[in-house]
């Protein structure tokens, strides 16, 4: 395989244990990835999971105990981070608070040894590329946080590098500032074509941004795949869960459907399992009908507002609890009051199958 | 029950503002005796005899004092730098990296000359000294310099290890991702940033050098006098208010460094 064709970095087989003995920890367990060149790639999960972890290893702030890192198809397993063309956006962002903003970003340049008129010419590039050049002198303390948290990626890109490490960049700025900060980082990904590692555990940031996400948890990385892809076929109860909300029943499987403890059927496309499995349906493909008009029938237990959506809480004739995610009509009042016998359809394709 | 206040308050217990008073005389009275003394036109260090500089003028020109005084600047400033130098490097390798094993055991062993009593460690460097200017017949005033910068090494270490904990170990490793060599993060980064508690150290130590008496009285040699001994001497025979004077300038001297030494650590924005 030529070097064009290498993933921009691949890891094979990393294990990273911490401690030894019974105390010992396994934050990696043999997780194999490759990411592709100018790729925006989300490693998701919840904390603990190991997402930090395999970032810091490409890095190069770790090292794994076991398995390899590669950059282009390159082993830099034994390299220190001063000798990878990788950059990194710190959760905190890091920025040398005795320096100024320029010289934060023109930092990366100087320890590359680049010349002072290449470096302050690339420092006002990437300053008009984050929109800071009015504050090139002011010091990092002096900005709010999302102008830090610009600088911190100026700093990071200035050196080109090869692929661009990203820690939660987002989680210390407020909703509105870090939806802004996402599309622009959407931006900065397709303007310079750089290979982008995002790591969060904000499903709904890693399905927006992203190209394709690695779902992780617990040292394991459970399913690589587009957005659409791991949200509408989730390998398992935890991908399932953990990507959005969804609603399991437990249902067993017999010829040409699915049956609920209630003795109502469900039909799914595809039935390749028998035996007891678990059905996984997205709160937003539960359509709530009449109660005659066929489907399961339920309860409503409570029903709330979101603005624009309104949640339906329901409960099964097998006791089992739904919810379905209804568009707020425009009076507000979706005209389900708790109590209310209805019935439950399932938007066609929408049930997905999944091990018990 | 007599009706009191919801909110306990240290400052509305009775005979809170008298005691706070009393405290600060104590400690300030002497001091503010010493000065007014130090001006006295008189011969004696408790009967006023109108307002003059005579005695800092006699003072200034005392060839023992000026001796005194520029020893205790030279030991002071050795011991300082020696000291700081060995505290920089002591807290680097206590602070710069996670916690290991024995950790409290190293900060004991660093802080070991505010725990053992000066007079003990006083005798002991005395009988070691001794011991080495027979070996080696090596005289002079390396033996204090020496001296004094090992009990100044915990003045110097505690504010440097003070700034350094209030560092994000982040800034190195980001720096080490944007390509700084180790030396190069140490130069740039960690070095500038440590800057304050370096100077603010590297004060305190001098202070406490220019400041002792009890270890030095027992190293010094004959002819090695430092300004606190010489006055300790003076006391000895006839007390003049130039003892006042010469004490007046050295706690102005210690004042102005302890000024600066706290405006360097206060936190930074």
């Amino acid at each position: 395989m030529g070097v064009s064709e290498a993933p921009a970095v691949e890891a094979r087989h990393a294990v990273r244990i911490y401690g030894a003995g019974e105390t010992a920890v396994c934050a990696l367990d043999d997780v194999s990835v490759a990411v592709r060149r100018g790729e925006f790639f989300t490693l998701l999960g919840p904390s603990g999971c190991g997402k930090t972890t395999l970032l810091r290893c490409i890095a190069g702030f770790e090292a794994p105990s076991a398995g390899a890192i590669l950059l282009s198809g390159r082993d830099i397993t034994a390299d220190p981070p001063n000798k990878r063309p990788v950059n990194t956006v710190f959760q905190s962002y890091a920025l040398f608070p005795h320096l100024s903003v320029a010289e934060n970003i023109g930092f990366g340049l100087e320890m590359q040894g680049k010349s002072r008129r290449e470096t302050s010419g690339k420092v006002e590039e990437m300053l008009a590329l984050v929109q800071l050049a009015a504050f090139a002198d002011r010091k990092p303390q002096q900005l709010s946080g999302g102008q830090q948290q610009r600088v911190a990626l100026a700093r990071a890109l200035a050196p080109e590098p090869e692929v661009l490490l990203l820690d939660e960049p987002l989680s210390a700025l407020d909703l509105k500032l870090r939806k802004e900060m996402q599309s622009e980082l959407k931006r900065l990904q397709t303007e310079t074509g750089i290979t982008f590692v995002f790591v969060t555990h904000d499903q709904e940031e890693a399905l927006t941004m992203s190209d394709r996400v690695g779902v992780m948890s617990a040292g394991r990385l459970l399913q690589v795949g587009a957005p659409r892809e791991i949200y509408n076929h989730p390998v398992n109860r935890f991908v399932a869960d953990f990507i959005g909300e969804t609603n399991f029943l437990t249902a067993r499987a017999e010829a040409g459907g699915f049956v609920l403890a209630s003795g109502e059927r469900v039909e799914a496309p595809d039935q390749v399992r028998g035996g007891e499995v678990t059905l996984a349906v997205r709160p937003e493909q539960v359509r709530v009908g009449a109660a005659g008009a066929g489907g399961l029938q339920a309860v409503v237990t409570e029903t709330v507002y979101f603005g624009t959506d309104t949640h339906c809480h329901l409960r099964l004739a097998d006791g089992t609890a739904l919810v379905a995610r209804l568009q707020s009509p425009p009076s507000g009042d979706v005209g389900l009051t708790p109590g209310a016998e209805v019935g439950v359809q399932f938007a066609p394709g929408a049930v997905q199958v999944l091990e018990a | 029950m007599s009706m009191r206040p919801k909110t306990f308050s240290v400052t509305a217990l009775p005979g809170f503002t008298g005691i706070a008073i009393a405290v600060f005389v104590m400690l300030y009275l002497p001091i503010v005796t010493l000065v007014f003394y130090s001006f006295n036109g008189g011969s004696s260090i408790a009967v006023w005899g109108g307002f003059s500089l005579r005695w800092y003028e006699v003072a200034w020109n005392n060839d023992e004092v000026q001796a005194a005084a520029f020893r205790s600047v030279v030991i002071a400033a050795s011991a300082a730098f020696i000291a700081t130098t060995v505290a920089t490097m002591a807290a680097l390798g206590t602070t710069r990296r996670g916690r290991f094993r024995g950790q409290t055991f190293i900060y004991v062993m660093i802080n070991q000359p505010l725990m053992v009593p000066e007079i003990v460690t006083a005798v002991a460097l005395l009988i070691f000294f001794a011991a080495i200017k027979v070996a080696t017949g090596i005289q002079g005033l390396g033996y204090l310099i020496l001296a004094h910068a090992a009990f100044c090494v915990p003045f110097a270490y505690l504010p440097i290890r003070a700034r350094l904990e209030g560092m994000d170990l982040s800034l190195e490793i980001a720096a080490a991702d944007l390509y700084a060599s180790p030396w190069a993060t140490f130069r740039r980064v960690t070095l500038p940033l440590m800057a304050p508690g370096i100077v603010a150290g590297a004060m305190l130590a001098f202070v406490i050098s220019l400041d002792d008496v009890i270890i030095t009285e027992f190293v010094k040699s004959a002819g090695q006098d430092t300004l606190p001994t010489y006055m300790l001497g003076q006391l000895r025979r006839a007390v003049t208010p130039e003892v006042n004077a010469i004490s007046t300038m050295l706690l102005a001297v210690t004042v102005l460094l302890l000024t600066a030494f706290f405006l360097l650590t206060k936190k930074r924005g």
